[in-house]
């Protein structure tokens, strides 16, 4: 992976010494919160419900062992013990004091990380695939693309207060791991004719309030003139970008407006004076960065059949083992969703135990999934064995991987200022009603995506079922989607109605399941026979009669975090 | 007071803006060295280009381009940030010193804050007129807080990567 040179080092300690003095002139007076909320932003310091939460960025989901631990640490020393892997790759710790962040971003800087444009208006951490590098289906490893445009962004002096936050996701694969459809930009690696690799630009996608797919913007963009042709988009949507209403602010709504035709003319137009300029890539820049990212020293094997005796192996192997271009090896999802926990959490101990996996079995390097799981990418095929026994015992080795209970979910009202409904607790009790997994394995791929609110940071929109918390009345309800899809068949589900209660939602899951198995065909997936049939059969089945609300889901363990003390902070601000 | 090539200094320019009654045709342009609203200059530019000293200054949604023709007319171009959230004034400063070539002084006027300034300075801006609430000299400290950059801008036409030899083994 990436290693920092001197400069990048210097960068980073240079930034921890400025976030440093805000803090400082923060906590004097000196600084008032609204000038200093958005400086904490751009470090990744936003204010929760009952802390700051410190979201950090792991630049395209890829972290070493050393990292993983560093992570272990900050839960330990300035958290309450966890983290939680986002869509996003990052990983957020939600109880912070803002005096411990300088410290806690010192500790990071020491193995390379920073919590740099986590959040605010500035381009964000930049996404990708979890399968980089290691994929059948890959056309070049996106990896070195994305680092160069890491440190294109990182501090870009035009970029950092736009109109509203810019993501990137990238993806060298046929197959669209990184959902690059619903970023501001997505960037897909093809070859041209000659065999140049370039990059099938999409700009305008996002989900939110107003949930767009991207639309392309250039078909082929070759890797020299990356740098120039997005820093031109990002341009002409820092001028023109709305900035007098936040919800029509993102570059969706500018792409909208002027449509993709006008805009790519502005863009272009801009890209003129900077093509073939200084900012062009060179050969020995692609070089220096391509190195760092070489294959590691795999063993001569052969493919080998990993099946076993053991029912409860095989189906770990069929769910959570994936394909790898060498033979002999494999990747391995570690499954962040046993029932009973936040989807996405880990804790310090499973964060040094998965490090520690890391080495043993995997090169010493791990990925973060955007289904909030880990990847060990490397693993041979005759380790599997030995590394499920281990994942087993730190209950990381569900076999659910992209069956029901691997849901997304965002923080929602248990943490999150902004949410309408609890997101933690309703994956809980929907995975608590189906965590039987000859129930799911028969059910098979399905995607269950929970938002707590509009901004969608747990992707309802395109989750074959998309479950949306909204407000009625201040009163927490759930909204039902269905038919949306991420990846390259990427489309928004479709609203089938009137929302639910909370305790009505798995009796509602338990009914759109039901249509499923009544309808499909043999190998069917669920998000086909949705689409075969729209939505009106589950519309049916689910309105069909009315739905008993399930009183044990009012029980103690659905209510929100407990053990909740608020901090006593005088920076309180309660919207970002 | 201004922050000016680095350094604290006075300044005796004065920024006109239009008040609430006042238009771009009529409002009154008092002499000595004022800093005209970019539509001033537009709407009474037969009378303001005899003067010996004249600045203007753009707002955020305001062009570099409308000025093209006009750059070497002012002993000084401002950019106003109305907010230090809005970022457009950067991309302004841009296309002047990049774009445009301009080479005098461009000043950053309105909601000015030391947190802001090194990118303001990456961007084109060798003048700095700090909120009046604000310690000017706390402010520029602002000015340093980095010594490397990754990127191009008009500080710097070079990317890091072409300016400085990375080889660092992996
Ligand atoms: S979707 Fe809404 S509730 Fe959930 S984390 Fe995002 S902002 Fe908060």
């Amino acid at each position: 992976m990436y290693r920092y040179d001197a400069f990048d080092h210097r960068i980073t300690a240079e930034r921890v010494a400025q976030f440093r003095d805000q803090v400082r002139r923060r906590l004097s007076g000196e600084l008032s919160e609204d000038e200093f909320r958005i400086l904490r932003l751009q470090n990744g310091l936003y204010m929760q419900i009952h802390a700051y939460m410190l979201r950090i960025a792991v630049p395209y989901g890829l972290v070493s062992a050393a990292q993983m631990r560093m992570f272990a640490h900050i839960a330990r020393k300035y958290d309450r013990g966890y983290g939680h892997f986002t869509t996003r790759q990052n990983i957020q710790f939600n109880w912070l004091k803002l005096q411990d962040a300088p410290d806690a971003l010192a500790d990071l800087a020491s193995v390379e990380m920073h919590a740099n444009q986590t959040s605010g208006n500035c381009i964000r951490n930049i996404t990708s695939d979890e399968f980089a590098g290691v994929a059948r289906d890959e056309i070049a490893d996106p990896r070195p693309y994305a680092e160069i445009l890491r440190q294109w962004s990182t501090f870009h002096p035009e970029f950092a207060y736009l109109p509203r936050k810019f993501k990137f996701a990238i993806t060298g694969a046929v197959n669209d791991r990184a959902a690059i459809a619903v970023h501001d930009i997505g960037l897909q690696v093809v070859k041209n004719a000659q065999g140049e690799v370039g990059f099938r630009v999409l700009v305008g996608g996002g989900l939110g309030r107003t949930p767009i797919i991207g639309v392309e913007i250039c078909d082929f963009v070759s890797w020299q003139h990356i740098i120039t042709y997005v820093e031109s988009i990002v341009r002409v949507y820092n001028e023109y970008g709305r900035r007098d209403n936040i919800y029509k602010a993102r570059i969706k709504i500018l792409v909208k407006a002027l449509g993709i035709e006008e805009f790519k003319r502005q863009v272009e137009e801009d890209w003129q004076f900077t093509k073939d300029g200084p900012c062009t890539i060179t050969q020995a820049e692609l070089d220096r960065v391509s190195a760092y990212f070489v294959a590691p020293a795999y063993a001569q094997l052969s493919d080998m059949a990993t099946a076993s005796d053991h029912p409860a192996f095989n189906r770990w192997c069929e769910r959570n083992v994936k394909p790898h271009k060498v033979p002999g090896y494999v990747s391995v999802v570690l499954s962040l969703k046993r029932t009973g926990i936040a989807p996405g959490d880990a804790t310090a101990e499973q964060m040094d135990a998965a490090a520690e996996l890391a080495e043993r079995f995997s090169f010493g390097e791990l990925r973060i999934t955007h289904m909030q799981n880990l990847v060990l990418a490397d693993v041979k095929q005759s380790d599997l064995p030995d590394l499920w026994e281990a994942a087993r015992k730190l209950g990381m080795a569900t076999a659910n991987i992209g069956l029901l209970t691997d849901m997304i979910c965002c923080p929602g009202g248990d943490f999150c200022t902004l949410a309408n409904a609890r997101s933690i607790p309703l994956a809980k009790a929907i995975a608590e009603c189906f965590d039987d997994l000859d129930f799911q394995h028969d059910i098979g791929d399905i995607e269950i995506n929970i938002s707590g609110c509009i901004n969608a940071c747990g992707h309802h929109h395109v989750g074959h079922i998309g479950i949306l918390g909204v407000d009625k009345d201040g009163e927490e309800w759930y909204q039902i989607q269905l038919g949306g899809a991420q990846g390259n068949e990427a489309r928004l589900g479709k609203v089938i109605g009137r929302s639910f209660s909370f305790e009505q939602m798995p009796e509602v899951i338990a009914r759109l399941l039901q249509v499923y198995v009544r309808e499909r065909y043999d190998d069917e997936r669920f998000i086909d026979t949705v689409r075969r049939l729209g939505i009106d059969p589950f519309k049916a089945e689910v309105y069909g009669t009315p739905i008993e609300a399930e009183e044990e889901l009012r029980g103690p363990g659905y209510g929100l975090v407990g053990d909740v003390t608020p901090y006593a902070t005088p920076y309180y601000s309660p919207r970002f | 007071m201004i922050i000016k090539n680095k350094t604290v200094v006075n300044d005796d320019w004065y920024v006109l803006r239009l008040g609430e009654n006042d238009t771009p045709e009529t409002v009154q342009v008092p002499t000595g060295k004022i800093i005209v609203p970019l539509q001033v200059w537009q709407a009474q530019r037969d009378t303001l280009q005899a003067r010996a000293q004249l600045g203007v200054w753009l707002g955020s949604a305001e062009r570099a381009e409308d000025l093209q023709h006009d750059l070497g007319r002012f002993a000084v171009i401002a950019v106003d940030f109305p907010k230090f959230a809005d970022g457009r004034g950067y991309s302004i400063a841009y296309h002047l010193r990049v774009r445009l070539g301009y080479q005098g002084e461009l000043r950053a006027i309105g909601d000015v804050l030391r947190d802001q300034m090194f990118y303001m300075q990456r961007a084109g801006f060798d003048a700095f007129a700090p909120r009046a609430d604000k310690d000017i000299h706390e402010a520029l400290k602002g000015l340093s807080d980095f010594s490397v950059t990754y990127q191009a801008s008009a500080d710097e036409a070079q990317p890091l990567f072409r300016r400085v030899s990375r080889r660092g083994q992996p």
